[in-house]
């Protein structure tokens, strides 16, 4: 199973960018096999508008089936919703440290949106 | 940390005014002015300038005459009447884009087939972290002709937001912009109070309903101040009535005063001049406010 | 005279609505063919001072794209185009956002399956009618709308040739007011004699010049600040209106709904000179005056 955590750089050791749809960048970290890659969201963190929902599209193709990050507007996570990509907002740290207690089961996954429509 | 918008539906009402007096009156706060198309609020604060940087609010399409061979295909496509046709002095045509209509769609952009359109970004306005002698104020300016989407506003208002987190501040105060559109909804949501200022009148009353409705809309709490309420008792007690209904409180009224034109005629706010009634007024109504804040 | 007035102003508040309604009151007794065209969508005020019997009212809507699902082969053609990101196509099906959406046409015209077209949206309501022997027309835009110019093109399509259309354009130079400008003859621009009123003045002048808009300055509540206004004008070289000076009773007239031209015989002075002013403008219009009260 791959997840989507939305990053400040490429290190997993690095920062969660509390930011999905302007964020800097996603990691797309395959659970069985601990490989990563990046993906860059300059296009998204700088849109004029709808960075949500360009964030969701790139996540969406990756076939990713979570994604943690600090917020996430309506927009996106109505995308995510649709494409059955379970959403966890509120999440601080390091990536690394997102993904372990992912693997533990101790996120709860939003239910909704965390922050209102926003540019 | 606090987020107190200052609004008004209808223009001219004091809105401005009173954010500057409440900013004389605040402690620990951070400034912010979201009334981007006509900031006033650095009339009375007189900023120093200390960060500057320009605003991209979206994209233009302009035609390289030298490139332009006629065919009409981007006035064909443009759904907004962007594209005229020019004389290119050859006794043919060319093609021309009105930059106040184009929405920067990028769609003319895409069909022409002579790559002969250039789509940069805009640079739409200007926004500076100053000082002033009431905090550090966040402010912004857009070009006269340019959208406001009201993604400059949260631009405006989301480096506020640094700076208060930075220094600590309980209370980040804006000064809305008129009005109920993109603008305005972009200066409240998320916000944690707006306090609508308002004149008593058909005007007043009309436009602040429109506004009270949108801040509804988005389940923000609202407090309303009437201010030149002396200029018509009746209308003052219908608007008192309005807020009764919908269960909203009046956080005081202003009598009309012209000491709110004499202070700003000489750079001040109205707490910062001479005593007056309105400033007596506007000190009572910043309390009651302070009160209602502390209670969310 | 055929003529299309906007009155507009830098900052609002000034008197705009207060300017057109009591202008189109004296030019409409003055016998002209006077269309009161509202274009202050979000806040409409002047049916208020006018009262119109409205004889249309009707929906203003936008284009929307609707995907139809059967033809959409998920190529993402829509989402590269659209500059707006309005619109994500998803495994299952294709979404798009109203209010991201500026209704361009792009992702209809590049679909190559022909699997788009354009839906509709209510963004306001359009109302037309008579007041006082007036034709009056204006748009209220629906709450938490975000398209505002198509309803104000809208009003302005119900102007006809031969009209002497006052236009109460909305406050602000933005784009809403560069709208409401649109087509029209000449600008006059309500002022108040302040810090606030001259800086959002100098505003509206740099937009009437970029649009190569003659205009003229009417200073609103003269009296009520400092001659600051007055010599812009005359340093720039744009003509000053007769202007209306500060009162209580104008302001109590005014929140009471009523037009000042009714119930104050100087201010129907006041506004026939200035009617007098802005047709002897739009007579010459070579000529730039500065004409002092």
């Amino acid at each position: 199973m791959k997840v989507i955590v939305s990053a400040r750089n490429n290190d997993l050791d690095g920062e969660v960018d509390p930011r999905f749809g302007r964020g800097v960048c996603f990691l797309l970290i395959d659970l069985e096999s601990d490989d990563y890659e990046t993906i860059d969201n300059s296009s998204g963190a700088g849109a004029t508008q709808g960075a949500g929902v360009l964030a969701a599209q790139k996540v969406a193709a990756t076939g990713a089936k979570a994604v943690l990050t600090g917020h996430c507007g309506p927009k996106a996570y109505n995308l995510l919703d649709e494409a059955g990509i379970t959403v966890y907002t509120g999440i601080e740290g390091t990536v690394r440290e997102a993904v372990a207690r992912f693997r533990a089961g101790e996120l709860e996954s939003a239910g909704n949106a965390d922050v209102d429509s926003h540019w | 940390m606090k987020e107190v918008v200052v609004c008004s539906g209808k223009g001219g009402t004091g809105k401005t005014s009173l954010t500057a007096a409440f900013a004389a009156l605040a402690r620990g706060k951070v400034l912010a002015d979201c009334d981007v198309d006509a900031a006033d609020l650095h009339l009375v604060l007189a900023p120093e300038r200390r960060r500057s940087e320009p605003f991209s609010g979206g994209r233009e399409a302009v035609i390289d005459p030298d490139r332009c061979e006629g065919c009409g295909s981007c006035r064909d496509v443009c759904e907004f009447g962007a594209i005229s046709e020019e004389d290119d002095g050859r006794g043919g045509s060319i093609f021309k884009v009105d930059p106040f209509a184009c929405e920067g769609c990028g769609v003319c952009v895409h069909f022409c087939p002579s790559d002969a359109i250039e789509y940069p970004p805009v640079i739409a306005g200007e926004w500076y972290v100053s000082d002033t002698r009431h905090g550090p104020m966040v402010h912004a300016r857009l070009r006269p002709g340019a959208e406001n989407s009201g993604k400059l506003v949260t631009l405006v208002r989301e480096e506020a937001r640094k700076l208060a987190d930075a220094r600590d501040a309980g209370l980040l105060l804006v000064d809305g912009p008129p009005g109920i559109g993109c603008p305005v909804t972009a200066a409240i949501t998320g916000s944690d109070l707006v306090v609508a200022v308002t004149e008593p009148g058909v005007s007043g009353l009309h436009d602040l309903e429109r506004l009270l409705d949108l801040a509804a809309h988005f389940r923000i709490p609202v407090a309303v101040c009437i201010n030149k309420s002396d200029i018509n008792p009746d209308f003052t007690a219908r608007i008192e009535s309005e807020c009764a209904r919908r269960d909203l409180p009046v956080v005081g009224t202003i009598p009309f005063d012209p000491a709110f034109t004499r202070a700003q005629l000489r750079g001040l706010s109205v707490v910062e001049d001479e005593t007056s009634p309105a400033a007596a007024a506007v000190d009572g109504i910043w309390r009651e406010t302070l009160s209602i804040i502390s209670k969310l | 005279m055929a003529v299309k007035i906007a009155v507009a102003s830098g900052k609002g508040g000034t008197g705009k609505t207060t300017v057109a309604t009591n202008l189109a009151a004296v030019a409409a007794g003055a016998g002209r063919p006077v269309h009161l065209c509202d274009c202050d969508v979000e806040e409409p005020n002047a049916h208020l001072f006018v009262r119109p019997e409205f004889d249309e009212r009707r929906d203003v809507t936008v284009a929307l794209p609707v995907v139809d699902v059967g033809l959409c082969e998920h190529c993402g053609a829509c989402a590269e185009i659209c500059a707006f990101n309005a619109i994500a196509p998803m495994p299952e099906r294709t979404v798009i956002f109203e209010d991201l959406c500026h209704a361009c046409g792009g992702c209809r015209l590049v679909c190559p399956n022909g699997a788009i077209s354009d839906g509709s949206k209510r963004i306001g309501r359009l109302e037309t009618g008579a007041a006082r022997g007036f034709r009056f027309t204006h748009g209220r835009l629906d709450i938490g709308q975000v398209r505002v110019p198509p309803l104000i093109e809208a009003v302005q399509a119900l102007e006809k040739p031969g009209e002497f259309v006052i236009r109460d354009a909305p406050p602000g130079v933005t784009c809403p007011t560069v709208a409401a400008l649109r087509g029209a003859d000449f600008a006059l621009l309500v002022t108040e004699p302040t810090p606030f009123g001259l800086h959002d003045l100098a505003a509206a002048v740099e937009l009437v010049r970029a649009l190569a808009l003659p205009c003229g300055v009417v200073v609103n509540r003269d009296g009520a600040g400092d001659d600051r206004v007055a010599r812009y004008c005359a340093d720039e070289g744009i003509q000053l209106l007769p202007g209306i000076p500060f009162s209580r009773d104008v302001a109590r007239a005014v929140s009471r709904g009523e037009l000042i031209v009714d119930v104050l015989p100087e201010m129907r002075e006041i506004f026939v000179s200035l009617l007098d002013a802005v047709t002897e403008r739009l007579d010459h219009p070579d000529t730039v005056r500065e004409v002092r009260t």
